[in-house]
């Protein structure tokens, strides 16, 4: 009597099918954890709000000057909010001990990686979605919801939380952690800030698409480079 | 303590004379450059310190790449060594840059591809620093630090070719620059010696910088293993 044998095939296509599913559980725990205590999100979006508030005075935002700077303004609230948002998401985590807990899973640890760049996305990308209208609505600034100004958004928002999420997860192991994330993150989202800048503004004073593809460009082999690093370093950064 | 070996004695007295030599080299032996005058003589000091400050830069990461991959903490030893020198030799860089340029370009400093690209990697570096004072564990400490390294060296280049697409005004002495470089020069061989020679040196100064700094790593080792005994 031989036992049963399972079929390689189903074997071998399990741990995909957990990858997915993984990284989905996550990014799902952090946003039903955040719909029932909206801790994060409201903190981004009142800090957002008035980093803005900031910038109407620092900046005097007439009309004139806003032309010039409200890509610049508008990515300056991303990355300062981003921040308060990675360092909390990380924090959550590292606080209550399920860090630990998710390092036990028995799954790829890269898919924990994913998972909260994906929760680190949505929340960035609904604070953006509330800051854009409330910043249209202050100053009526031109062509602002094109679609190719919003892909911008998207292609930063991406590059900043591959590099932000892996950076915050060494951050919070440090004992300097409140204050090391920025530190450790802006000059490395550099390239992020200037090419999102000047494809925001392209796209916003309606500049010949030529001259806005290379910054395009530049974002995407960012993207593409710095999730790819962060799949490959992660390993590194969560163990014991 | 142990003495220094000879070799690293031998190396502090020839660094010191290389030292003076590269001294007179871009002062007296070098010619006097037609436009600009005397303050092109600090183009040697400023190229070599730069050479070596970018050579450090690279040697972090590699170690950083070997650390990940052997996981010996001699080669975080390495990696730290390398950085905290580079940072100092790249400051003077920066600094002998922005002396030239006051006269040159009329400015101490000018948001171009390089001269950004350099502050950017400063900060990295400080931040490296900063990251590496905060964990405790050696171990975990040398982790971060390696993984950082290769991140900064990753965005750096990304960073250059992201403010190279503005213009840039800084000369490319070797190779062709921009049309709208700005006291850029041609070389004569004697000027082309003394570069090369500066270059030299300042490698010299380098390995034996980094050889202190190597033993002072490994004295610092075992200070944190006898306080460790002394705990027991």
């Amino acid at each position: 009597m031989s036992e049963p044998i399972v079929p390689k095939t189903e074997v071998a296509s399990r741990p995909a099918e957990n990858y997915f599913g993984a990284v989905m559980a996550v990014a799902w725990k952090d946003l039903a954890a955040e719909l029932r205590s909206r801790e994060l999100l409201s903190a981004m979006l009142i800090f957002s709000l008035l980093v803005i508030l900031i910038f109407n005075f620092a900046l005097q935002l007439d009309r004139g000057t806003r032309e010039s700077v409200t890509a610049g303004v508008l990515w300056a609230t991303f990355a300062f909010a981003g921040t308060l948002g990675l360092n909390r998401s990380m924090a959550i985590e590292k606080d209550r001990g399920c860090l630990d807990g998710l390092l036990l899973a028995p799954v790829d640890r890269s898919a924990i990686y994913f998972g909260k760049a994906l929760s680190n996305l949505a929340f960035m990308l609904i604070v953006e979605a509330i800051v854009l209208p409330v910043y249209f609505i202050l100053y009526n600034p031109k062509n602002f919801f094109n679609p190719g100004f919003l892909g911008v958004i998207l292609l930063g928002s991406i590059g900043y939380v591959a590099v932000g999420t892996l950076l915050s997860t060494m951050a919070v192991q440090a004992r300097t952690r409140d204050v090391l994330l920025p530190i450790l993150l802006f000059p490395l989202v550099i390239p992020v800030l200037v090419s999102a800048v000047q494809a925001s503004m392209g796209f916003l004073s309606e500049w010949p698409l030529e001259e806005i593809i290379p910054w395009l460009n530049l974002l995407l082999v960012y993207d593409v480079i710095f999730i790819t690093a962060a799949f490959l370093f992660f390993d590194y950064v969560v163990e014991e | 303590m142990s003495p220094q070996p000879r070799a690293l004695v031998a190396l502090n007295v020839i660094s010191l004379i290389l030292l003076g030599a590269a001294y007179y080299a871009s002062l007296v032996y070098a010619p006097l450059e037609a436009v600009m005058g005397q303050v092109q003589r600090l183009f040697y000091f400023h190229v070599a310190t730069a050479w070596v400050g970018m050579i450090g830069f690279v040697l972090a990461a590699v170690a950083g790449v070997i650390y990940l991959w052997k996981k010996d903490l001699k080669w975080d030893a390495v990696s730290l060594a390398a950085v905290e020198i580079s940072l100092i030799f790249f400051f003077i860089a920066i600094v002998l840059g922005s002396i030239w340029a006051r006269p040159i370009w009329g400015t101490w400093w000018t948001w171009e591809p390089r001269l950004t690209t350099a502050a950017i990697l400063q900060m990295i570096y400080m931040a490296y620093l900063l990251l590496r004072q905060g964990i405790e564990d050696p171990e975990k400490r040398a982790r971060f630090g390696a993984v950082y390294t290769l991140l900064g060296g990753i965005s750096v280049p990304i960073t250059f070719i992201s403010i190279r697409i503005f213009r840039t005004i800084h000369p490319v002495v070797i190779g062709t620059g921009s049309a709208e470089a700005q006291g850029g020069f041609n070389m004569t061989p004697l000027m082309l010696q003394t570069m090369f020679f500066s270059i030299f040196v300042f490698s010299v100064i380098f390995v034996t910088i980094f050889w202190h700094r190597m033993r002072m790593a490994s004295l610092e080792n075992r200070v944190e293993q006898l306080k460790l005994k002394v705990l027991q």
